[in-house]
């Protein structure tokens, strides 16, 4: 019988520790991504997630031609560091970090309106025998209207 | 010939000449992306209401009290789906007061978002050190869009990182609703200087599959369920709008550190087009303020 008290109270704490762990992606978020969009206004949108090593994220969204964009995509100091790619609808990369020294930030703005693509991965170091590494990943947009 | 008058050509169609320190970035082989795996995460952003106020003013809009959602409603809405939908639409009210300097609104329509967050269970979305704050700057337009963003990011990181991606899309699809409502309120079709304003929304049907995406992820949610169908119809009216892209080059400026995405956009919407349009937006609109 104590077996059936015992699992319904670890299910609670897994559940318990997976939402801080997340909570503490917005903290994350907060203190180091957003001040990464610098003189460009955060558009109040939040993505983020846990992600280890060699795992992907994608993001959709539509750009407009009125505005200026930064986009800031950070990771964790434990992660071993973040490529992300910008495609078009064609999936032509537009632009891929991994040309600019894994940069965490691209400006950019559009001629017309549209939507893109990101994809985002944590790179691996394929150490054996350890455990990958896992952290919070924040993808944040700030924007500015064109001069 | 009507048809022209909503029919445009955005863009890149005259070629401005290079600067010497643009360079053209190469572009990868498509094959080269093919074989990524599938992503663990799926992100599905619609502008937010911030970005959505900015879009409008930013195509030259006037401002419009009546257009907003009145304050009064904030006592009706006792649902979780109802006081979701109404915090991302007083968001986008609220950001479209703090962009036209409304000061007294800015105030009225923060205690209203407040109301709806708190509703929700939002811990600590909109705290009264906030509300003084924006009180103290209610003539610093930057800081009041500072304190609109991170009071919208608490509560969206909140749902998400608290397990409850249904009522987070319902924020984001009621200020984006919200949006799209008082962009086609404030077109005259009569008036040239609507143009722009036109192309922003023409520009909406791009997000409309995110916006489908993003509420299918939480399918079997009844209030989920019952936008789906509500974003389908609306789908069937921007289906109705032709946007034509060039293909899209990247120019590096080296100057200013920042790339210019190039392309040529031609795009077509008939006025009766528009009429549906902005017909069901407010139809749909109705339902979510209504209750």
């Amino acid at each position: 019988m104590r077996i059936f008290r015992i699992i319904p109270i670890l299910a609670l704490l897994a559940i318990a520790t997976t939402l801080n762990v997340d909570a503490q992606c917005k903290g994350f978020a907060k203190k180091v991504c957003i001040p990464e969009l610098g003189a460009y206004t955060h558009d109040g949108n939040y993505h983020a997630a846990i992600l280890v090593e060699g795992e992907e994220a994608e993001l959709y969204k539509t750009f407009y031609s009125d505005m200026e964009y930064r986009v800031a995509i950070c990771g964790e100091d434990k992660l071993p560091g973040v490529e992300f790619k910008v495609l078009d609808a064609n999936k032509n990369v537009l632009y891929s970090n991994k040309d600019s020294n894994f940069a965490k930030t691209w400006d950019f703005k559009l001629e017309s309106s549209q939507q893109l693509k990101l994809i985002i991965k944590v790179n691996s170091l394929n150490k054996e025998g350890e455990q990958p590494a896992s952290g919070c990943v924040a993808i944040m947009f700030g924007f500015k209207i064109k001069k | 010939m009507v048809t022209s008058l909503l029919a445009g050509c955005k863009s890149g169609g005259t070629a401005k000449p290079k600067e010497d320190t643009s360079i053209s970035v190469p572009q990868v082989n498509t094959t080269a992306v093919e074989d990524i795996k599938k992503a663990e995460k799926i992100f599905h952003a619609l502008p937010s209401p911030l970005e959505s106020a900015m879009l409008i003013k930013s195509a030259g809009a006037r401002f419009d009290e009546a257009l907003l959602n009145p304050i009064g409603n904030v006592n009706s809405y006792v649902t979780n789906k109802s006081m979701a939908l109404n915090l991302g639409i007083y968001t986008c009210d609220l950001s479209f007061a703090s962009l036209y300097e409304q000061t007294q609104l800015i105030i009225d329509y923060m205690n209203a978002a407040k109301k709806m967050a708190d509703g929700l269970g939002i811990l600590k979305a909109i705290e009264q050190s906030q509300i003084d704050r924006l009180e103290e700057n209610i003539n610093n337009s930057e800081v009041i869009m500072e304190i609109v963003s991170e009071t919208f990011m608490n509560s969206n990181s909140y749902l998400t990182d608290n397990g409850q991606p249904a009522i987070a899309a319902m924020v984001l699809v009621g200020g984006w609703f919200e949006g799209l409502y008082i962009s086609t309120q404030l077109v005259d079709l009569k008036e040239s200087k609507s143009d722009k304003l036109l192309g922003r929304i023409i520009d909406q049907k791009l997000s409309v599959e995110i916006l489908l995406n993003l509420l299918e992820s939480s399918k079997g949610n009844p209030a989920i369920d019952d936008l789906i169908v509500q974003v389908n119809k609306l789908k069937l009216v921007f289906d109705k709008i032709s946007i034509t892209s060039s293909k899209i080059t990247p120019e590096y400026d080296k100057k200013s550190n920042t790339t210019d995405l190039r392309s040529e956009i031609k795009t077509e919407m008939t006025p009766e087009v528009f009429k549906e349009l902005s017909s069901l937006v407010s139809e749909i609109r109705k339902t979510f303020v209504n209750n």
